[in-house]
């Protein structure tokens, strides 16, 4: 072997129990960056293997699931979304859900999935789910790319609201890997999880303002739906710095943001004290 | 810690906790279920010292063997210095990066290309994408697939799987490193070559901590050994002082011993208490060559004194397929035993069998009546032997037997 160099003075490794919660160890993540990008290709090169239409299904895909939305609410019911055309709305509203609901499914199933090396390989296994979220925000941006097309064809104009965009995309990533998170530390021990998830998230897509505005909610109402599904907060803001819908009212807002932050954090937390465990039980 | 010590070990166990508990909960309802009906219940547990109390040095540049019985808690050890499981008790310190392989082509896909499996591969292994880059062209060339980098490796021989696997392990660059076993596998030519890389990293000032079965390949390898047993370190020190030592404590193992075991049928009139197998030299073993003759040792108890008993060993696989009867009857003999222990020996000429583990069961009968009958009483093994002294050996899909064969032109015959 040529080009042998190793480091005179190589680094010391303690290896100890540990016990309690741990903290997420940031650079350890970063030394292993590479494996996360490895891991992201690979899932984004065999998800379309063995297709016809192949990568065609990126844009396909939320297109098919717009049109659908549009079909049912938007022409068969007549849902009126103020000024906004609306397969627009349902688009953005898609756009946002999807980025949520990917990232948590794939963060879920990504110990079990990757049993295989967890049993094999040590790397900090927070790598699994957070390799999934790139996949996913992969095709978060083939989405976007659509939304400037659309808005283009639909002739909407942006406004300052769109210097926003990032924070609702961060904080639907911290609610979505935070109970992926927790929903893979679970799957380990009890598989439940992979059933119940499934079942769960096409539930949450009718009961999050996706194909309606919450404005169509009578008013009454409208306080409780923020506050009992956080994700109301979070979609409909980040459909605001889209299109001028009705923003979300700021206090449900920090609401949300508050539990996607604390969701997050608890996540990551329960995640490092099942990894202990991980390679026993698998 | 010492600056010329690599790896150091320090009084490290680990337990599992085994639930002697048909009806620890599987699914969550369960779990919660039973949190709530009883929530003070403990189920009943024991605790398993899968390693206790193991202490011992690696220096660096040193290739270290680990040697040790199924279950004798070496692939955990590696597992703990590997990071993929936590020790209960203790302490580690590594001096440098860990490389682990314990296996070869772990997170290697069926779907992806070879090419795509390298950099795959590599970054599970623990190497940057700069790294793998570097080191490509080496990577390819010992695999020798250079033809093959664009396709799937699914499309590959099982030999040239391998030797790719093989070939991306053997460029991790890491100062210490952990293998497990890897060396077999591939065809004998392969294999050369890679315990010649293993030679090599040693001579590069690395560290190596390496497990292995095959005794001839750590005394060319290593300069000392740990044996391990029953979780406990037993030896420490020079290679072919270990290599000794866990033969001989083998020697315990050696017998199939047969005397509580509850699964046999039969009057009991008389008991195989245990079975051995002695060979050409007379001592012990569990492993014979093809075409080595030896000799299997029945020790049995009778209760009285007993005529015209007679006493079979059935050979077969391990799946229960029956290879041979060696039945003392078609023979025709008998033996009268008088109350008491004894032995009885059967001769063998030599098993024209490849290199596989075997089983025996036993039988003592007689006057049409069965006096005991124990099913596996004893497994073995013929062991790879070079019996044609070529270097060629064949394989499992070669058939089951090996016969003494000659092929020569004999011209125009018919």
């Amino acid at each position: 072997m040529k080009n042998m160099e190793i480091a005179p003075v190589a680094a010391r490794t303690v290896l100890r129990p540990t016990r309690g919660w741990v903290a997420i160890d940031f650079r350890e993540l970063i030394r292993f960056k590479d494996l996360l990008f490895q891991l992201a290709s690979r899932d984004v090169k065999l998800r379309y293997k063995q297709t016809l239409l192949g990568v065609a299904w990126v844009v396909l895909q939320p297109v098919l699931a717009a049109g659908l939305l549009t079909f049912a609410f938007g022409i068969v019911a007549g849902l009126k979304t103020e000024q906004t055309p609306y397969f627009l709305f349902s688009f953005a509203g898609l756009a946002a859900w999807n980025l949520f609901s990917w990232t948590l499914n794939k963060a879920s199933l990504s110990m079990v999935g990757n049993a295989y090396l967890v049993s094999k390989v040590y790397f900090p296994r927070l790598i699994l789910p957070l390799s999934g979220t790139i996949s996913s925000l992969l095709d978060f941006g083939v989405s976007m790319g659509l939304m400037v097309v659309l808005m283009v064809v639909y002739g909407v104009h942006p406004g300052f609201a769109l210097l926003v965009l990032p924070i609702w995309i961060c904080l639907l990533l911290c609610m979505s890997l935070g109970i992926g998170f927790i929903a893979a530390a679970l799957t380990v021990s009890y598989r439940d999880v992979q059933y119940i998830l499934p079942i769960l998230i096409p539930f949450m897509l009718y009961a999050s303002p996706v194909a309606y505005p919450v404005s169509h909610l009578p008013a009454r109402y409208q306080r409780v739906f923020f506050l009992v599904n956080p994700l109301a907060g979070l979609i409909e803001g980040f459909r605001w710095s889209l299109l001028h819908t009705t923003p979300p009212p700021l206090r449900y807002v920090a609401w949300s943001a508050a539990l996607a932050l604390t969701a997050f954090v608890l996540g990551a937390a329960v995640f490092r004290r099942a990894e202990r465990k991980v390679a026993d039980v698998i | 810690m010492s600056s010329d010590l690599a790896i150091s070990i320090k009084d490290v166990s680990k337990t599992f906790i085994i639930r002697h508990d048909r009806t620890a909960p599987t699914t969550l309802g369960e779990a919660v279920s039973r949190r709530v009906r009883h929530p003070f219940a403990r189920s009943e547990r024991e605790q398993f010292w899968a390693l206790k109390d193991v202490s011992f040095d690696v220096e660096r540049g040193e290739v270290l063997a680990l040697i040790g019985s199924n279950g004798a808690g070496k692939s955990t050890l590696l597992k703990i210095l590997s990071r993929i499981t936590e020790m209960t008790e203790g302490e580690v310190s590594l001096q440098g990066r860990v490389g682990s392989l314990l296996e070869v082509g772990t997170g290697f896909h069926q779907e992806l290309t070879g090419k795509e499996n390298i950099f795959l591969n590599g970054a599970i292994l623990g190497m940057t994408r700069a790294e793998i880059r570097e080191q490509f062209d080496a990577i390819v060339e010992f695999s020798g697939v250079e033809r093959f980098l664009d396709t799937p490796v699914k499309h590959y021989s099982s030999g040239m799987y391998v030797r790719l696997a093989f070939a991306v392990a053997a460029h991790l660059k890491s100062e210490i490193l952990i293998v497990d076993e890897v060396l077999a596998v591939g065809d004998q030519e392969f294999q050369r070559k890679c315990l010649g890389k293993m030679g090599d990293v040693a001579t590069e000032g690395r560290t190596v901590l390496l497990v292995s079965h095959n005794m001839a390949a750590i005394q060319s390898l290593c300069s000392r050994a740990v044996v391990l047993r029953a979780g406990r370190l037993v030896f420490a020190g020079g290679v072919d002082k270990a290599v000794a030592e866990y033969s001989s404590r083998e020697g315990a193992e050696l017998v199939g011993d047969l005397q509580n075991r509850r699964d046999r049928s039969g009057s009991g009139q008389i008991r195989c208490l245990s079975l051995a197998i002695r060979n050409a030299s007379g001592s012990l073993t569990r492993s014979i060559r093809p075409q080595e003759p030896f000799e299997i040792l029945v020790n049995y108890e009778a209760r009285t004194a007993l005529r015209d008993v007679v006493v079979a060993i059935d050979l077969e696989l391990l799946d229960g397929t029956k290879l041979s009867s060696l039945y003392s009857e078609f023979r025709n003999e008998a033996f009268s035993l008088t109350a008491g222990s004894g032995s009885l020996s059967c001769k063998v000429a030599g098993l024209p069998l490849k290199p596989d583990t075997y089983s025996l069961s036993v039988f003592l009968g007689g006057n049409h009546a069965i006096h005991d009958y124990v099913t596996r009483a004893m497994s073995f093994e013929v062991a790879p032997t070079d019996v044609f002294g070529t270097g060629r050996l064949p394989d499992r899909s070669q058939g089951a037997m090996i016969l003494d064969y000659r092929w020569t032109d004999v011209g125009r015959v018919a």
